[in-house]
């Protein structure tokens, strides 16, 4: 995420009969972010919170993804309220949360749009090879070696995901669109859901071309798509991973492209960005990706839009708007 | 019964050369050096039925008048209009093609250079593989495609899939062609490209290539589409003025294109190159080795049924 300005501390207003709401930051805001939420909150860095702060403060914002421990929310002891502007809140120690009573908010629908529309970009990508294509083209291929070698058709290909939440649901509509038959992965079947359900990811990948990765970082699904799994998608399937680097072995991941234990991938996310393994650069059966899938806007606004109407509800003591279970 | 004596013009599929092989007697002017087709030719006239062409890559006519017992031209191909179909009804042979395989492909493609112009996707990977995301961070934000309004010139096969596709993403449908389609209510019909440029967020252009539509995408309708829009091509490159596109992308009076064709294929125009906001791809509209399978077994299916006089299965003449 871009880095923005640094929050505009407003003392004059704290002593008024009327103060701001404190809310901490765990990390720098975004410019996208900084004029609706200082207009109506003390925004102050958890680093930076004097003692007095720390010992009132009843919210705490992520913007990215910095690493909210035990020891940050113990720290609080007013905490009552982590608003994460992501989708995933695998960087929040939920069990500490839970433990202290601490509620978590995550974006909601915000992101579900463009990181379904990201990820079937990336599948069509990794099939028709339209990066390496477009590569290839600018390199001057095209003139001087002649036709580029055949792709992989995308329509009817058989699409798993793993995670049929908000962004897989997308995922399902979309590719269903292009007349590939959609199964999923969950921890239990969805009631009324028309796709087929696959009780493990192994299972899962064994029947599909295009294998799906749009579920939660958990301590369940952290390293779900390991070498097994890999196998059973096979050296003609496609890993596509929209949700987190940590849900896929790296290194098996890198073994299995290269050695056609798989046959291709589409990659926004890794597990220790923004490093990347760098024998994925020279693999012309990949796309990567910067973790841009959410990176546009339309949800910039989305998302600031429902981290406002949390933190508004929150202190107007009204339901929050998009509450993760906890 | 002898099997049927077939002419291989062009370099074809490896997959189609063998199943032709397996079935037919398979003669391959390809293998004879130019100056020795006269004689190859004629050493076969009395014998070759059936002639099998890419015309792709061009259809030479003598070859086809010099076979007196000529049956069948099967195109390796959905266009051929390379071919003369005249003369070939005028003596009498027959000419298939192969509509309807490479729909999906081509609808496929037209929706992923869409969304990677839009999300900027091979940028990314460029980004990432020369290690500019772990010294430069993130990438600046890139534009959404769902619930974006597109445009489709030609509501033919390829522009329905196209249309069908893109709604799954939310977005409003509208389209151009001479005339409208009774059959589509839900799609918005519009009467001019340069209506529909005005309209739409993402033009598409998937028509045939004929008298009226060649340059349809004129300046004109370039800046109707203007800053924010995204022209695709997955046509042919003669459907845009390519010399406006180049500078309509350079100086951003157009937001971005994806362009799987171009007027002088396989040069590109080297003003591309260098643009962020373009995605190029070199002509791979059906570039799959499904769908190449699909045109050869279609190929093949069409001179099996013939051999055995039964009605061809798609045929043009």
């Amino acid at each position: 995420m871009a880095q923005g300005g640094q929050p505009i501390l407003d003392a004059t207003e704290s002593g008024g009969p009327n103060p701001k709401p404190v809310v901490l930051l765990a990390d720098p805001l975004i410019d996208e972010f900084e004029p609706e939420l200082s207009a109506r909150y003390r925004l102050v860095p958890v680093a930076d919170a004097d003692a007095a702060t720390a010992a009132s403060a009843r919210a705490l914002l992520t913007v990215d993804l910095p690493a909210v421990t035990s020891d940050v929310i113990d720290a609080l002891p007013a905490l009552e309220l982590v608003v994460a502007s992501s989708a995933g809140v695998d960087h929040v120690d939920l069990a500490a949360c839970r433990r202290r009573g601490v509620r978590v908010t995550n974006a909601g629908d915000a992101y579900s749009a463009d990181a379904a529309d990201y990820a079937v970009g990336l599948a069509v990508a990794a099939l028709r090879r339209v990066a390496a294509a477009d590569a290839f083209v600018r390199r001057g291929g095209w003139s001087a070696r002649g036709e580029y070698p055949l792709a992989t058709k995308v329509s009817g290909k058989r699409v798993g995901i793993v995670g049929l939440g908000r962004i897989g649901a997308q995922v399902a509509r979309r590719l269903a669109a292009f007349g590939c038959p959609v199964a999923y992965h969950s921890r239990a079947p969805k009631p009324g859901c028309p796709y087929r359900f696959f009780a493990t990811a192994r299972a899962l990948a064994a029947d599909s071309d295009v294998l799906v990765l749009s579920c939660a970082l958990t301590a369940e699904t952290r390293r779900l798509v390991n070498r097994e799994v890999m196998e059973a998608l096979g050296a003609g399937g496609v890993l596509v991973n929209v949700g987190r680097g940590a849900l896929v072995d790296e290194p098996e991941l890198v073994r299995c492209l290269r050695e056609g234990v798989i046959g291709g991938a589409g990659l926004d996310v890794y597990d220790g960005e923004p490093d990347v393994p760098p024998e994925l650069f020279a693999m012309d059966n990949v796309v990567l990706s910067d973790h841009r899938a959410v990176l546009t806007p339309e949800s910039m606004q989305g998302v600031l839009d429902i981290v406002a109407g949390n933190l508004q509800a929150f202190f107007a003591g009204r339901p929050l708007l998009s509450p993760v279970t906890l | 019964m002898e099997s049927m004596a077939v002419l291989l013009l062009h370099p074809v599929d490896k997959y189609l050369e063998q199943e032709l092989d397996r079935r037919f007697r398979l003669l391959r002017l390809v293998d004879v050096p130019p100056d020795g087709h006269a004689d190859f030719l004629r050493a076969h006239a009395a014998s070759v039925r059936a002639v099998v062409t890419s015309c792709g890559s061009g259809c030479d006519a003598a070859p086809i008048d010099q076979l007196q017992r000529l049956q069948i031209v099967a195109c390796y191909s959905v266009g051929y209009d390379l071919l003369d179909l005249d003369r070939c009804r005028h003596r009498g042979v027959r000419v298939t093609n192969t509509p309807g395989v490479l729909t999906d492909d081509v609808a496929d493609l037209a929706v992923g250079l869409a969304i990677a112009a839009l999300r900027r996707i091979p940028n990314a990977d460029h980004y990432v593989r020369n290690g500019r995301w772990k010294a430069n961070g993130h990438y600046a934000l890139t534009t959404r495609f769902s619930g974006k309004r597109v445009g489709i010139i030609g509501l033919g096969r390829i522009g329905l899939a196209i249309a069908k596709r893109v709604e799954a993403f939310g977005c409003p449908v509208s389209y151009y062609q001479r005339t409208r389609q009774a059959y589509y209510p839900t799609y918005t019909y519009l009467r001019t490209v340069v209506d529909l440029a005005a309209n739409s967020d993402v033009l598409v252009v998937a028509c045939a290539l004929n008298e009226q539509s060649r340059g349809i995408v004129s300046r004109e309708v370039m800046e109707a589409l203007g800053p924010g829009g995204v022209l695709v091509n997955v046509g042919r490159g003669a459907h845009v003025d390519e010399p406006e596109l180049v500078a309509a992308l350079s100086e951003g009076r157009l937001g971005g294109a994806g362009l799987d064709v171009f007027d002088d294929e396989p040069d590109v125009p080297e003003a591309l190159m260098a643009l962020h906001n373009v995605v190029l791809s070199p002509h791979v509209g059906s570039g799959t080795w499904e769908t190449r399978k699909a045109m050869a077994d279609l190929v093949v299916a069409n001179l099996e049924v013939h051999a055995l006089n039964k009605p061809l299965l798609t045929p043009v003449v």
